[in-house]
């Protein structure tokens, strides 16, 4: 089919008014803020960049936010997956509300996910847990914003899952450990990587969550989109872009990288 | 196959204690604290003067913002679906992907960087029309943040149900508006209802982007996201802070409760 039987009954007018209209859109609202980024991150030269990106408040945020990002994707790999597991092959009184829980951390504005990490994990703390101010903070709220993605990814997977080759295993004489290593993990094993891949990437970026637990102290807490907001504050523009534009980069690698691993992946299964 | 009974009351039990931790009981707390002073206190908390400046602002963010997205990210989902080739197009999609992956923080540096002082558009705040610290400022962080919902309902649903219809239409003598309002609009209601609806619950809560680009003053430029922070951060009421929060938490679970009851479309049958 060629792209002038698609539109027969819309005048080629229209369609470039069209076109002209959505180019305008997103060009203006994210093409070229994104350009003028990039131009100001290197405004003072690609050694201003790497002096910007390697300056010590820089890295101290970039290794506090790589390593608490790869410890929460971690976590929500092991948790995620057993959740979604419990939650497609258990049976018990309250299963629908426990699978609402799970939409919570998507649907609340990231200031107000802080709000209600701080209510348990607070100053305030009922069970007498102050976690306010330090990593721990950080990593709950991290946690908590990054818990639907594995477990909504691997969800569908294990409910479309048959369980005939499961049967079998067992009929065969395989344990419990031994049909859940060789049956199910690997059915599972994709939608488990590309979900910690995508709780990894939200967890780099995040800022609203950690805003009020993470206390945004330097070299201990304070993640590299505070590190940024703080160079936008004392002045430093190309410096705050500079390390915007790392950061966006490494989100872009682990997003590339997962995609990569999906083609792969459907290219053998196919 | 069916775990031993152990086996499936542990992984119950760690899976169901996991979520009250993380979820349950922090959100439970937070509507609790909110509550428990009397829903007179809570109403007087939420309509302080500031309070509801914040709410205003947050709703005229809205008024521009999501009619904007959803009219240009139905025409865009129209150019990408039927509008053929064109060159460009692979960049299109992937600067239409870009706002679910960037950072809100990299979002508002982008937005200083076009048009603050001293940006690429800085001459327009120069000749007195300030954009960044300013109305524009936060609209425009709003809209990069929720610019793909819309486009990203509506593009499979115009992909799945084809445009055999509007061929005929068109064979019958419809012209493209008659086709566009009797064949297409009807076609993707609901995706259009659905994306509407994830476009206004993400531009309630979008904090990041509008901090970095509001002057922040209570009572004149602080959305409901900035008034909770300022609340527990700047002022210590932390009262004020759950009581914000608790209006934004519903705000937020009516619109996509709505969303839900409305039956998400379908994308594969």
């Amino acid at each position: 089919m060629t792209a002038a039987t698609a539109t027969p009954v819309r005048p080629v007018r229209t369609r470039t008014l069209a076109l002209g209209v959505g180019l305008l859109w997103v060009g203006v609202l994210i093409a070229l803020p994104l350009a003028a980024l990039l131009a100001l991150s290197v405004a003072d030269g690609p050694l201003g960049f790497a002096r910007a990106v390697t300056a010590p408040g820089a890295l101290a945020s970039l290794t506090t936010t790589l390593t608490l990002a790869a410890a929460v994707a971690l976590c929500s790999a092991v948790f995620g997956t057993l959740i979604a597991w419990v939650l497609v092959r258990d049976d018990f009184a309250g299963k629908r509300f426990a699978d609402a829980l799970i939409d919570i951390p998507f649907a609340l504005p990231t200031i107000v996910a802080s709000i209600v990490m701080l209510a348990l994990y607070g100053p305030e703390s009922p069970v007498g847990l102050h976690l306010s101010s330090t990593r721990a903070g950080v990593f709950v709220a991290l946690a908590f914003v990054t818990l639907p993605f594995v477990v909504r990814s691997v969800q569908p997977v294990l409910a479309e899952l048959e369980t005939d080759a499961e049967e079998a295993a067992e009929l065969l004489g395989a344990g419990t450990w031994t049909t859940l290593r060789h049956v199910v993990w690997p059915a599972i094993r994709p939608a488990v990587i590309s979900g910690t891949g995508l709780a990894f990437a939200r967890a780099i970026g995040e800022f609203g969550s950690v805003a009020l637990i993470g206390g945004n102290l330097p070299g201990v807490t304070q993640v590299t989109s505070q590190y940024i907001a703080q160079r936008i504050e004392v002045g430093d523009p190309t410096g705050g872009a500079a390390v915007s534009v790392t950061l966006l980069a490494i989100a872009f690698g682990v997003l590339a990288s997962l995609r990569v691993l999906a083609r792969g992946r459907s290219g053998r299964w196919a | 196959m069916r775990l031993p009974l152990a086996t499936r009351l542990g992984a119950r039990l760690v899976a169901l204690s996991y979520l009250a931790a993380l979820v349950a009981v922090p959100v439970g707390l937070v509507l609790y604290r909110a509550l428990a002073p009397g829903l007179a206190a809570f109403w007087a908390s939420v309509t302080t003067p500031a309070a509801i400046a914040a709410f205003n602002l947050t709703v005229t963010l809205l008024a521009i913002v999501v009619p904007l997205n959803v009219v240009l990210g139905t025409v865009t989902a129209l150019v990408l679906v039927r509008g053929g080739d064109f060159r460009g197009k692979t960049l299109l999609q992937a600067l239409l992907d870009l706002p679910f992956a960037v950072s809100p923080v990299v979002i508002g540096v982008a937005l200083i960087a076009l048009w603050g002082r001293g940006g690429w558009f800085g001459g327009i705040a120069d000749a007195g029309f300030p954009v960044i610290f300013a109305l524009p400022g936060m609209a425009l962080a709003t809209a990069f943040v929720t610019l793909p919902f819309t486009v990203r309902e509506v593009e499979p649903v115009l992909r799945e149900v084809g445009d055999e219809q509007e061929q005929a239409a068109g064979t019958l003598g419809a012209t493209g508006w008659q086709t566009f309002w009797r064949i297409t609009l009807p076609s993707i209601k609901g995706a259009l209802t659905y994306g509407t609806l994830l476009t206004v619950a993400r531009a309630l809560g979008e904090y990041g982007a509008v901090l970095l680009v509001s002057s922040n003053l209570p009572g004149v430029s602080q959305t409901l996201t900035l008034l909770v922070h300022a609340r527990y951060h700047d002022v210590a009421n932390t009262y004020g802070a759950y009581t914000a929060a608790t209006v934004l938490m519903g705000l937020s679970l009516a619109t996509l409760v709505a969303g839900a009851l409305l039956n998400r479309p379908r994308r594969t049958r």
